[in-house]
């Protein structure tokens, strides 16, 4: 059940995917979980529900998708044509990209949770006492809304770790570029290496129930701990 | 900030909820204690969060002394008007401890002044209490927390939303000192929300009534409370009664009574401890108050006054009718049956016995 130099590899792009993803999902769910959690537009629905769809859609259908749209002919393909970086399909930022929509609820729905169980009151508490909205935001808002920052991070790596779909789509399997872990497995299994699937999946078992663990088990300590 | 003239004025449709109105005119003393009493649904805490700028709904025009808040195309947020807000249950916030609840508003002034920490934390008796977190506190000591970090910020207007509602009884006995204590400490006007007669009775210096979203009533707790229109629209009851202010004459030792003057004849009460030319504050009953055609001599009750009936008004009992009688410069409400009434011949003008059976000294 050793782990050869190409596991290794796929192992180590996984991480760096699943980093970036994860860092670039944090700062672009806050505000959107912020603003969600707050807003009293009519956009609120929509935006949901787009930030939702790939909870139900299969990976195939975003992946497919995504891989028109960052085409030559398509509007994410030209403008990285356009900027420079060439086109992302069968590229590691072409998954980034891919990783950061078909991760982003996991981020961007316990965020928002956590903003609306922080609720309008402290906020309103802040304010009387002389905080403006981006103090009251630094201050209050993130603070109290830490163990929803918490399960986002973990949330977002994790399902990005554990992604397949969406990475055949739009990576193809290229070594050191855009062969995940998951994509190896994959690989091992169509060559009857069963001894090494076993090993990677394993150790992504391991992984997902050790995560999922620390999730569920700090939800238990913030819902005792944090009381307003 | 000495000599702030506070006016606060907002006439204004707000829609929170359905039906409901808020739609007053109103101006409060620079110092001392507003109460603002209604019934639940009045519009108490929409006209505090208004007055906050927590309401952005509203319309109209709020001004505190020379400094405009809203109208006239200005809105001054909530953050910029320096408002102390104490709200109705805990509002620490709890990621923080109590030091840092205190200093949060101190810290986010802008022009440097010297710091009131020490005095305010030891007013409030909360100097233990420092490296607390909120959580760990009882429901008393949070409010004492909350009303010592809306002071500590220097505010130029305290705003207070019913901060003992959420209380039992031993924690409001605890906090009610505290508040009393307050406009001699410190020179703001402070509006007070209760949905309490006991704590109007106990602390406002000035009066405002709302009723569905409408101001009823205003002025000095004296006269509105003995204004006879008031009991019947608030359905008061049981609880409807005046407040005196009075002067200790005497300490009885050997009988445990006080003698006690006020501007309108003396009453006897019982020893409350309070010393010789002392000023107290009174609440009598309009339930305990009985009249009679002469003075009785051979009765239990020691306070007979010569009183005149000024005004007699309906209950909302169909039995019990509400008359308003003159005490030199005081007034006082008796709930006698009507037909009591009709057999004393009660009319405006008449020389009656008030015979007062029992006196509360709230302070």
């Amino acid at each position: 059940m050793g782990l050869s130099e190409a596991d290794l590899t796929a192992i180590f792009l996984t991480l760096r995917l699943a980093s970036v993803v994860t860092i670039l999902l944090l700062l672009l769910g806050t505000p959107l979980a912020w603003w969600l959690a707050r807003t009293r537009s009519l956009l609120k629905g929509p935006i949901g529900a787009l930030v939702a769809l790939p909870l139900v859609l299969p990976p195939t259908v975003l992946g497919f998708y995504l891989l028109v749209a960052m085409g030559p002919n398509g509007p994410l393909g030209q403008f990285s044509s356009a900027v420079g970086l060439g086109t992302l399909a069968f590229s590691f930022w072409g998954l980034v990209v891919g990783s950061v929509f078909y991760s982003m609820p996991f981020v961007v729905q316990p965020l928002q949770n956590a903003f609306e169980a922080v609720g309008s009151r402290p906020l309103e508490v802040a304010a009387t006492l002389g905080a403006g909205p981006l103090d009251r935001f630094f201050t209050v808002a993130l603070p109290l809304a830490r163990p929803g920052f918490v399960t986002a991070t973990v949330l977002g790596f994790a399902h990005t770790v554990g992604e397949f779909g969406v990475v055949l789509m739009i990576g193809g399997n290229i070594p050191g570029q855009t062969r995940v872990v998951s994509v190896q497995i994959y690989d091992h299994v169509e060559a009857l290496a069963y001894d090494q699937a076993h090993g990677l999946a394993a150790l992504l078992l391991g992984f997902s129930f050790l995560v999922l663990m620390l999730v569920y088990g700090s939800r238990r300590r913030a819902g005792t701990g944090m009381g307003w | 900030m000495t000599g702030l003239s506070a006016e606060l004025r907002l006439s204004m449709p707000v829609a929170a909820g359905p039906g409901f109105a808020l739609d007053v005119a109103l101006t409060v003393p620079d110092r001392g204690i507003t109460a603002v009493f209604g019934e639940s649904g009045s519009g108490k805490t929409t006209l505090l969060r208004c007055l906050a700028g927590l309401e952005r709904a509203a319309e109209g025009r709020i001004a505190l002394g020379e400094t405009l808040w809203q109208g006239e195309g200005v809105f001054v947020p909530t953050h910029r008007r320096r408002v102390g807000y104490v709200f109705q249950e805990s509002s620490l916030l709890p990621h923080l401890s109590v030091q840092a609840n205190l200093r949060f508003g101190e810290r986010r002034i802008r022009e440097a002044r010297e710091s009131e920490f020490a005095r305010i934390v030891d007013l409030l008796g909360i100097g233990e209490l420092l490296q607390s977190f909120p959580q760990q506190l009882s429901g008393g000591e949070r409010q004492r927390v909350a009303i010592a970090r809306s002071l500590l910020q220097q505010p130029r207007l305290l705003l207070m939303d019913e901060p003992l509602a959420a209380l039992d009884l031993a924690r409001k006995q605890e906090i009610l000192p505290y508040l009393e204590a307050l406009p001699q400490q410190f020179d703001l006007p402070i509006v007070y929300v209760t949905h309490s007669l006991d704590e109007v009775t106990r602390l406002a210096d000035y009066l405002l009534v709302l009723k569905a979203g409408r101001l009823i009533a205003s002025g000095e707790p004296e006269s509105v409370l003995s204004d006879l229109a008031l009991p019947q629209r608030l359905q008061l009851g049981d609880e409807a009664g005046t407040v005196l202010t009075a002067r200790v004459l005497e300490r009885d030792r050997d009988w445990h009574l006080l003698r006690l003057e006020f501007p309108g004849g003396e009453l006897w009460v019982r020893d409350s401890g309070h010393e010789p030319s002392q000023t107290i504050r009174l609440r009598i009953l309009a339930r305990d108050v009985s009249l009679a055609l002469s003075s009785h001599q051979d009765s239990s009750i020691v306070n007979r006054l010569p009183a005149t009936v000024v005004d007699m008004g309906e209950d909302g009992d169909p039995a019990m009718q509400l008359v308003k009688l003159a005490l030199g410069e005081s007034h006082l409400v008796a709930r006698i049956s009507r037909r009591s009434a009709h057999q004393l011949a009660l009319e405006s003008g008449k020389s009656v016995w008030a015979q007062i059976k029992s006196v509360a000294i709230l302070h």
